[in-house]
């Protein structure tokens, strides 16, 4: 595919130094502009705040095993929900995939030897740092951590922690006006990891259009780049909405100003069209990666070229735009005009198309390929089985009339994690797995990564199955406490979520160790793939490449014979 | 742009900063693209405010001239002058740059901070104006606090969309003030010549959406009453 020499014997002064051994030292991590040691400090951090959302989930799972009060109070309950969204959201997947996938690997990808803006990338981890511990101040429950550990507790109450958020991630206006919780803290906090989220946008977009390696064309961008070239636009348009959306908030709140309180002249359906003006387009900012992800895993472990490449990279700008149009479906019962309601329904049928063709054409790349099921293969077929379910929910979601009955309920909070869990997170543990070598230069165990995928997936579907049935017999979300007819399915799904949880843990548990005290070394190219990224040594010199690469084809001409055989 | 120049430069002379990833003439045009973008954010950020004036405008049509009217159109009108001007400089600064001229860099750009520096000052004694006469949160005129039921009836939200978006504003006007004092400082050690002037420009690029921002704000606030 490129005239750059695979494996070429590395001489002189760079013998065996790579971006990990180049320079050693905690301060040379914590300093570094090198976009593959960024990527690497993003993905510790995020994966730090995926536990501890994970931990609010299993919480609030437990609580709900049984009908009634078993160990959380309901208000205890509120600010749980509330940290587990907001974490999930704004402090793991909004970063997940871009800032760790992407970082890492839009350069390597590219031919580049790093983004555009070195040290923004870094100030964007800081700011996102920065931001991260905002958001911790405003959501600790510190009463129900005193309850636990009285200790830690009297000691979180001693530094003055405010009292943990309990407005759920949306911070809808009026209550969040109202509520005597950290409001201030949490939608600040959202503020400035909005602001890293756009210099990382920003650094791609920059990155894309100005650092391609000779040759590399836009017709030959690898799928993944094209995905977080939407991503990056989407990340750099929306985000500042919400900025100015929640600085509204915030001074609305401190200072009484009147914009979305009613009682002052404001409207609080406008902070809803505000707020969803960014976060509907922020949920293609979570999947889209996970897309590029799929698109670069499949023909590899299938021997076949992506069929129609290009159908999906234009399908990937074509939700990128079309993500900005549909917003207000979220609020189709909000007491928007029939008018409005109508043509928000439509434009939200037409996101379906786009994402269709990318599921077709992924199929289609699958048939009469030469199919192996390693960890990454799985994983991304899960992902296209488990966004099928999302997908198609999504349109049940988007139909005026059944969305009146459906409307907050489990039903969407079922529709929203087949989504973000089984499609963004399961794009992300897929994406760990296949560049797992490239990244570490180990390789991981082929079996355990396999186990894993089997309790990721069999605890994903078990825990949030039963709550699409739930949610059409009525149960509604944000609900402490529930009727007794929904018991058994509660147990199930808090069955499910536990399984899911010891899946995830185990499979981040085993990346880890293996990346640390591994003993396999990964060759540079294991899966024999064609793409740049695998043309350099794993894990890849500081400057990515010994020189820099030509390209002369797309990346996908899978199915001619290719020199080595490291493949089973 | 020219980039052989650059691979003789040494750190403290004439010429573009080495960057190890990218050449001189990349690192330009990326550099211009990032501010672009960049701008494309602010005008969002903004836009999300414009959005809720129109809104507001629309429900509350009589409350929004009247309370306009309690803004001085003519001190609106002399700071709208002010960052023109300020404005008109900058772009000299960019001119003066790309001919090597880091003397009129200098010159320049310290126009054009002290015409920021004015309007921040009499958008101050605006402010504090306001706060006299009882339209600042926290102050009443005649027992007529802030944002009470009588107020709002009166001017609706338009003093809180009028100190949230002259706020904002004045916040990028600082910052503006900031990144171009940091060029001037540049321009002062003779850091710019045909063949590097991306600070200035990129500057320049920011200033002139600060006189943009501002250019919409003055009609819709001072002009509508």
């Amino acid at each position: 595919m490129s005239s750059y020499a695979a494996n070429s014997p590395v001489t002189g002064d760079h013998a065996g130094l790579n971006y990990i051994n180049c320079e050693r030292g905690i301060w040379s991590w914590l300093t570094t502009v090198d976009h593959k040691r960024i990527a690497l400090l993003y993905l510790f951090t995020i994966s730090i705040f995926f536990f501890v959302g994970g931990i609010a989930a299993l919480l609030m799972r437990t609580e709900l095993a049984r009908a009634g009060a078993d160990f959380l109070d309901p208000s205890t309950y509120n600010m749980l929900f509330t940290l587990h969204g907001a974490i999930m959201i704004f402090l793991f997947i909004v970063p997940g995939i871009p800032a760790t996938m992407g970082n890492f690997l839009i350069p390597l990808m590219i031919g580049a030897k790093d983004v555009a803006f070195p040290r923004m990338n870094l100030l964007s981890y800081y700011i996102y740092v920065v931001g991260a511990l905002m958001a911790l101040i405003a959501l600790i429950p510190g009463q129900f951590i005193g309850q636990i550990f009285p200790i830690f507790g009297k000691f979180l109450v001693s530094i003055g922690l405010p009292q943990a958020v309990d407005t759920g991630w949306t911070f809808y206006a009026p209550y969040s006006l109202q509520s005597g919780t950290a409001v201030i803290w949490m939608t600040g906090a959202a503020f400035v990891l909005g602001f890293s989220s756009i210099l990382t946008g920003l650094n791609f977009i920059v990155t894309i259009h100005k650092l391609r390696a000779p040759g590399m064309t836009w017709n030959r961008l690898p799928v993944f780049v094209w995905a977080s070239y939407a991503t990056a636009v989407i990340q750099t348009l929306a985000t500042p909405v919400v900025g100015i959306t929640l600085l509204l908030l915030i001074m609305e709140r401190s200072m009484g100003i009147g914009i979305f309180d009613p009682k002052l002249g404001g409207d609080p359906v406008l902070f809803q069209h505000f707020f969803w003006f960014y976060s509907h387009p922020v949920v293609y900012i979570m999947v889209l990666p996970a897309f590029g992800v799929v698109g670069e895993i499949i023909p590899v472990f299938s021997r076949k070229p992506l069929f129609g490449y290009r159908a999906i990279y234009i399908s990937s700008l074509a939700i990128a735009i079309a993500g900005f149009l549909v917003w207000a479906h979220h609020m189709l019962v909000a007491g928007i005009s029939d008018t409005s309601a109508i043509y928000f329904s439509v434009i939200t049928f037409i996101v379906a198309i786009p994402t269709a063709v990318k599921v077709f054409n992924w199929v289609s790349t699958m048939y009469r390929g030469s199919i192996s099921f390693e960890t990454p293969m799985l994983y991304a077929m899960g992902f296209i089985f488990l966004f099928m379910i999302a997908g198609t929910t999504g349109i049940y979601l988007a139909t005026l009339a059944v969305d009146v009955f459906y409307h907050d309920t489990y039903f969407v909070v079922a529709h929203f994690h087949y989504t973000i869990q089984g499609g963004a997170v399961i794009g992300l543990m897929a994406a760990l797995h296949f560049w797992f070598p490239k990244m570490t230069g180990k390789m991981y165990n082929e079996w355990l990564g396999r186990i894993c995928w089997v309790l990721v997936f069999v605890g994903f579907n078990l825990t949030f199955l039963p709550q699409f049935v739930l949610g059409m017999e009525g149960m509604p979300r944000r609900y402490f406490d529930y009727l007794p007819q929904f018991q058994s399915l509660h147990t199930l799904s808090t069955v499910g979520a536990y399984i899911n949880a010891a899946g995830y843990t185990l499979a981040l548990l085993h990346l880890l160790l293996t990346a640390i005290f591994g003993k396999t070394l990964a060759p540079d190219n294991p899966w024999d793939a064609l793409s740049l990224e695998w043309q350099t040594p794993s894990p890849p010199p500081h400057d990515n490449f010994e020189v820099t690469p030509v390209v002369t084809e797309y990346p996908y001409a899978y199915g001619k014979p290719v020199e080595g055989d490291h493949h089973a | 742009m020219n980039s052989h120049v650059s691979s003789e430069a040494q750190p403290g002379q004439i010429g573009p900063p080495i960057a190890h990833h990218m050449d001189p003439v990349t690192a330009y045009h990326a550099a211009k693209l990032g501010m672009w973008l960049f701008l494309a954010t602010e005008i969002l950020l903004f836009g999300g405010m414009f959005a809720a004036y129109a809104l507001y405008h629309w429900m509350y049509f009589e409350e929004f001239h009247n309370a306009s009217r309690q803004l001085n159109p003519i001190i609106g009108g002399f700071n709208t002058v002010v960052l023109l001007f300020s404005s008109f400089t900058a772009a000299l600064a960019v001119d003066a740059a790309q001919h090597g001229r880091n003397d009129k860099v200098v010159k320049n750009l310290l126009i054009t901070i002290v015409c920021a520096l004015i309007f921040l000052v009499v958008k101050y004694f605006e402010w504090s104006a306001k706060a006299e006469h009882g339209l600042f949160p926290g102050t009443s005129h005649d027992g007529i606090a802030f944002n009470s039921p009588e107020f709002i009836t009166m001017y609706a939200s338009f003093f809180g969309l009028y100190y949230c978006l002259t706020g904002l504003h004045g916040i990028h006007v600082v910052a503006g003030m900031c990144l171009l004092i940091w060029v001037m400082q540049k321009a002062r050690k003779n850091r710019f010549s045909q063949d590097y002037y991306t600070p200035v420009e990129i500057g320049a690029l920011y200033w002139h959406l600060v006189d943009l921002i501002w250019i919409y704000l003055f009609p819709l606030l001072y002009l509508v009453g």
